[in-house]
């Protein structure tokens, strides 16, 4: 009798199930990888063209202790965070009613698609004719570009809703407005938050361009004068803040895409990982 | 109350295909009525006006000519007074069960705890109490279809419009849901007028059935078997059953019902 249940529960324990590495591992290894080899090769190549992440750890540090990177930071992440928040207030609903009415969309959507391939850069000189150099054309120009992709998904997303959803909102006497808000905007939802996120790399971008251009300040006022100075090392520094930025908040969507879309991954079948 | 009544119902459309223009005829001057209380089926082959037909009762679709009355008021447009049962139960996939019935309730002006009571009243009747905070995605076809069921008949409708309810389900689930339906409209009365392809749900289910081809009504019949009906399979047994399955089989294959 025991060796049977000895038997059992050997069996049981014998197809041992390998686990996949985890994602974050898989990253963490690739990014490790990266590193190495940029600080193998990066050492050989002439600091004023290029630099190494050691190099760059360095002048973190110190850039870090004089206070600069604080501020910098502070002033850059100012017009960012407004000019993308009011991006998506605007963007959300523009798109919603250009999906939703045809009038709407034959009479503006011409604008929202050639908005989108706008060459804003060029725009900027007249932006500062306009509102002048300070902290208002800086949030506009992060604004102008951030507003676009996310009009566009909504506007896309609204017209990818399947129709018999609508009408089950319909054959329940819903009113157009709760259609919208109750069947619509949660049936879209996915496809906004793919929005939100194309626009963040549109925005960090923005945002960069619009402090070389206007009033040198923020991250791009220290990628600007480190170029001039020839201090390669201290130019990474405030680009590579950016990227880890935008990774972070990229991730950050995505938490809040699962608490606020939460079938979406269910039924994706992604809601294990 | 619960009577509907189709007057000379028609509906034209026109069809543009490789540049020709078609005029199609949905529905070619329909007349037909359902008594309170009655099961109706709307039967026909794809493409011949059946689930157009179930549209303009509903209000989803306009008529060109004619008029459908429910409880003699004219229909334009949706209406609580009758409650769509759709193919592949639609169910808000961002709701759970009881959301999706309670989404129905809500837009009658229901608030409150008679809004959440008399959901979960209705998921009890389709036997779903259980699962009752559950997403679609994790209802099986039969199970979100019940859940399309309670909510029509939640509203409390005079009438329960279904588009060929249990058309995507496999053969057992389908068996019984045709026994559940039979058991809820015994114990509401419900009027139902329901679309189906199936000759033998037609029959087992329906008081009489609506044979329509290329948009025309072309023979109405009345099931000569009695109320309740009990054990489908019993029934599918009788030779009533296979009587006016023959019937309905010969009227959708060539129109002439041979005499008896």
């Amino acid at each position: 009798m025991a060796d049977i249940v000895d038997k059992n529960t050997d069996t049981t324990a014998e197809p041992r199930e390998r686990r996949p590495l985890p994602r974050w591992a898989i990253t963490t290894i690739s990014v490790a990888c990266l590193l190495i080899f940029w600080e193998i090769f990066g050492r050989d190549i002439n600091p004023v063209f290029g630099s190494y992440p050691t190099a760059l750890a360095v002048a973190f540090w110190e850039f870090l202790l004089s206070g600069e990177l604080a501020g910098a930071l502070a002033d850059s992440l100012r017009s960012f965070v407004l000019g993308y928040l009011l991006a998506i207030v605007v963007g959300i609903p523009i798109g919603l009613i250009l999906g939703r009415f045809r009038t709407a969309e034959a009479a503006f959507g011409i604008y929202i698609t050639a908005g989108y391939a706008m060459p804003l850069v060029a725009l900027v000189p007249l932006l500062m004719l306009w509102l002048g150099l300070g902290f208002t054309v800086k949030v506009s120009v992060v604004f102008l570009m951030a507003l676009f992709p996310i009009c566009i998904n909504t506007w896309l997303g609204v017209t990818a809703v399947p129709k018999t959803l609508i009408e089950v909102g319909k054959s329940f006497v819903a009113p157009d407005i709760v259609i919208l808000r109750r069947i619509v905007l949660p049936a879209t939802l996915p496809y906004i938050m793919a929005g939100i996120r194309l626009a963040v790399g549109r925005a960090v971008v923005a945002m960069v361009i619009a402090e070389f251009f206007t009033t040198i300040s923020g991250l791009g006022a220290v990628i600007i004068n480190s170029a001039n100075n020839f201090d390669t090392a201290t130019m990474f520094v405030p680009i590579i803040i950016l990227m880890v930025m935008a990774i972070g908040l990229n991730s950050l969507i995505g938490f809040v895409e699962r608490k606020v879309a939460p079938w979406q991954a269910e039924i994706a079948g992604r809601d294990r990982e | 109350m619960g009577q509907v009544n189709f007057t000379d119902v028609s509906k034209r459309f026109t069809l543009r295909v490789d540049h020709v223009v078609h005029h199609v005829h949905a529905l070619d001057r329909v007349n037909f009525s359902v008594a309170d209380g009655e099961i109706v089926a709307l039967i026909g082959p794809s493409g011949c006006g059946k689930t157009t037909a179930l549209r303009v009762a509903m209000g989803l679709d306009p008529s060109t000519s004619g008029r459908v009355t429910v409880d003699g008021h004219e229909v334009h447009g949706c209406g609580h007074d009758r409650g769509m049962v759709f193919q592949h139960a639609e169910l808000l996939p961002w709701l759970s069960a009881l959301q999706n019935v309670m989404f129905g309730l809500e837009m009658k002006g229901m608030r409150g705890g008679e809004l959440r009571d008399t959901a979960e009243r209705y998921l009890d009747l389709v036997g779903l109490k259980d699962s009752q905070n559950r997403r679609p995605h994790q209802l099986s076809g039969g199970m979100k279809q019940r859940v399309g069921i309670a909510r029509a008949l939640a509203i409390d409708p005079s009438v329960l419009l279904m588009d060929e309810p249990f058309g995507a389900l496999d053969a057992q689930t389908r068996e019984s849901l045709q026994a559940e339906l039979l058991d809820i409209h015994a114990r509401t009365g419900k009027t139902i007028l329901f679309v189906t392809h199936d000759l033998d749900e037609a029959v087992l289910i329906a008081d009489r059935i609506v044979v329509m081809k290329q948009g025309r009504v072309e023979e109405i019949m009345t099931v000569p078997l009695a109320r309740p009906r009990g054990d489908l399979g019993i029934v599918r047994g009788t030779a009533e059953f296979a009587e006016t399955r023959y019937k309905v089989w010969k009227a959708l294959h060539d129109g002439a019902v041979v005499a008896h």
